[in-house]
């Protein structure tokens, strides 16, 4: 009833092409926002702010990055924790070493060293696909970590080698990062960094590059036969998302956590990510930032279930019952819907078209 | 796993030698040029077998993954986790009272079990998704596996013993030497746990081999790793079948779970070996069982040559990535890896 197009004409291309071309999907987007900038600030307590939405943030970033290689180019990538490191280690370096230098302007920058890294090792791409690929990513991964691990250089000779955010200000006076910031402008900052890249993002998918990236996930010796270059477009697709994936490992050193070790980026970062865009769809924007909040809530939400059920389980017990039950619902949710969350989204909207009288 | 040509035979025979050569001389090249690098023979010769016997094991992983992948097309992530399992699971039988070879067989059969009921629970209703899906389900079997294992048998470290002895032997000693500075006048050490780890994969190897050689399930294995749909149209049982390959690879996972779980002690950290199982499958190419063998063996005796000879240069520890980044090398002259079968594509 509420949900229907019927009597929207579209008189222009450009409204036939518009991101959002329906105006109930218009209006629910701007609900949401208004909704994440508003209510969500005034409702929200300091342990939801650090814990949940924080994380989800910095999460749905990496995760749309992922998304752009595996979803759309179909470039299957285990070395989504390196790449976040690399953002990290990059921001941090140039943070202390410009210390003038505007925080945004610092991320941003590292995003773009990320970018150089990603071609660096999307090069094998040209020559080898599927798990073949995905195995060599690994290297990525392994040899990034090592290197942010051993060299001191990088967290400018930490005993510990972990680094801390120094206290850095978005606009005078507003800090950011560091320990004086209030988890409510992190909030606000971290909403509205990952909003413009969110668009950035469903906008690049819409266009010629986006067009490209999926011929060459369908298939790629026919996208070539029609003319479009496999080196630019994969590469391409490796720098964007290794851009994404360096902004969102250098927020979650810099804002979500604040002090992190090289440690923390390890092979399970990787698989997270790599969850969050099968379970919320891959090949889809909006699945992003669904998977990402269920992985979030999940691990919260055992947690906090199991402890109600028996208070006297030792923590042990619970991280391995926690992976079991993340295991078989990984596997219960693959099996129900392969497609992931933004599938499922997709059939609700489908079924809402005709609701509530079917024919 | 079809023989190989004797043409491709004779070159790896001729190749191999001359590999190892040329690498002990660049070895011993940079020990001249630089004091800090320590270079004698005989020590490159301990290096390079300790590190293909580490090979063999890494084989003896990697072959699990293999097989299911040639039999199925699923690249298996948790064969990692069904060696840890395997591993707990006999170690909690043995440390019940249970002699070790009936804890064996029991273990096996649970591990068969496990095999029938991933296929029901999991592979069955995933049949024609893409391969994607498949390898994500089974990461997600990983998880499963880690926490249930761990669930039933605790985290502790524990010591699993089936009467190995570890200590080391000296072969080709000199004891009167007529130099007194003859590098050879110690031998060679060699650690006789990893010599009969080895043995026991080479005899694994050869049983598989076998049976997939000459029996009739054998054949019907092959038949269906090399086309599902003829497979079945003259009546082979896929579900079978693939019911089969997971109870032969969980059972190679036992194998490889008391080898390694005898060596390092059985705990969390055996489930990582399946990471260390990849590059040896993608250097030998995922269908090949040679293939996972001569992969095990070259990446074991690099890493470990690598490790020792050039790790200092960096600062040590890379024996975390040399490893993939050999395979990586490896990969962009030769695509689907050493053995692998040439991917053909088709529009």
């Amino acid at each position: 009833m509420l949900y229907r197009e019927a009597g929207q004409f579209k008189t222009s291309y450009g409204a036939d092409q518009a991101i959002f071309p329906i105006l109930q999907d218009k209006l629910g987007m701007l609900v949401i926002l208004a909704l994440a900038v508003v209510v969500v600030p005034l409702l929200a307590s300091t342990y939801m702010l650090n814990s949940i939405l924080i994380p989800f943030l910095v999460f749905s970033m990496a995760a749309i990055g992922l998304n752009l290689l595996t979803g759309y180019c179909g470039q299957l990538s285990l070395g989504t924790g390196g790449f976040m490191a690399c953002g990290a280690f990059f921001a941090y370096k140039l943070t202390t070493a410009f210390p003038e230098l505007h925080i945004i302007l610092v991320f941003l920058l590292s995003g773009l060293g990320t970018a150089m890294v990603g071609i660096l090792f999307g090069i094998p791409s040209l020559r080898i696909k599927g798990f073949y690929l995905a195995v060599a990513t690994l290297a990525a991964q392994f040899f990034l970590v090592w290197m942010f691990n051993k060299f001191d250089w990088w967290t400018n000779y930490s005993a510990s080698g972990v680094i801390s955010a120094p206290p850095r200000e978005v606009l005078p006076g507003i800090f950011v990062t560091g320990t004086e910031s209030e988890p409510v402008t992190k909030y606000y900052f971290l909403l509205g960094f990952v909003a413009v890249l969110a668009l950035i993002a469903k906008n690049l998918v819409r266009s010629r590059i986006g067009r490209a990236w999926m011929a060459i996930r369908d298939m790629d010796i026919a996208a070539e036969i029609i003319g479009i270059r496999p080196l630019w477009t994969k590469l391409s697709a490796f720098a964007i998302s290794s851009f994404y994936i360096g902004i969102a490992g250098a927020l979650w050193a810099f804002v979500y956590t604040g002090s992190v070790e090289a440690l923390a980026f390890e092979i399970n970062r990787s698989f997270q990510v790599l969850f969050m865009i099968i379970i919320g769809g891959l090949g889809s924007i909006l699945g992003s930032f669904l998977g990402a909040a269920f992985i979030v809530l999940l691990p919260i939400l055992l947690n906090a279930g199991m402890l109600a059920l028996d208070p006297t389980i030792s923590s042990a017990l619970v991280s391995h019952i926690e992976f079991m039950i993340f295991g078989a619902l990984i596997v219960f949710f693959l099996i129900v819907e392969p497609h992931g969350l933004a599938r499922l989204w997709a059939l609700a909207k489908e079924k809402l078209r005709l609701w509530p009288f079917p024919y | 796993m079809g023989a190989l040509p004797v043409r491709t035979i004779g070159i790896w025979m001729l190749a191999v030698p001359i590999a190892i050569l040329a690498i002990g001389l660049a070895f011993k090249g940079m020990a001249a040029a630089n004091p800090q690098f320590f270079f004698t023979w005989p020590y490159f010769i301990e290096v390079l077998i300790a590190g293909l016997l580490q090979g063999v094991m890494y084989s003896l992983v990697a072959l699990g993954f293999v097989l299911i992948f040639k039999a199925s097309g699923i690249f298996n992530f948790a064969q990692g986790s069904m060696v840890l399992f395997a591993a707990l699971t006999i170690v909690g039988f043995i440390e019940m009272g249970t002699h070790w070879t009936i804890a064996f067989f029991i273990t096996a059969g649970i591990m068969v079990l496990l095999a029938i009921s991933v296929e029901r629970i999991v592979l069955r209703p995933l049949v024609n998704q893409p391969h994607i899906i498949l390898f994500m389900a089974t990461i997600g079997i990983f998880f499963f596996l880690d926490g249930f294992a761990q669930t039933i048998w605790g985290s502790d470290v524990k010591v699993l013993d089936i009467g190995i002895p570890k200590t080391p032997i000296t072969v080709m000693e000199n004891a009167n030497p007529s130099d007194p500075n003859d590098p050879w006048q110690y031998g060679i050490l060699i650690n006789q746990y990893d010599l009969i780890a080895a043995a026991i994969g080479a005899v694994l190897v050869a049983v598989l081999a076998v049976f997939f050689q000459y029996t009739r399930t054998g054949r019907a294995l092959r038949a269906v790793a090399d086309d599902h749909q003829a497979a079945l149209s003259v009546g082979i049982p896929l579900k079978t079948i693939w019911a089969i390959v997971w109870s032969v690879a969980g059972i190679v996972a036992l194998v490889a779970g008391i080898v390694w779980g005898g060596k390092a002690g059985v705990q969390f950290s055996l489930a990582l070996i399946a990471l260390k199982a990849l590059p040896v499958l993608i250097l030998g190419g995922f269908t090949s069982i040679p293939g996972a063998i001569v992969g095990g063996l070259i990446i074991g005796a690099g890493e470990q040559l690598a490790e020792v000879f050039l790790g200092p240069l960096f600062g040590g520890a890379i024996q975390d990535w040399f490893a993939y980044m050999l395979a990586l090398f490896v990969l962009l002259f030769r695509p689907q890896g050493l053995f692998g079968e040439r991917i053909i594509e088709r529009v």
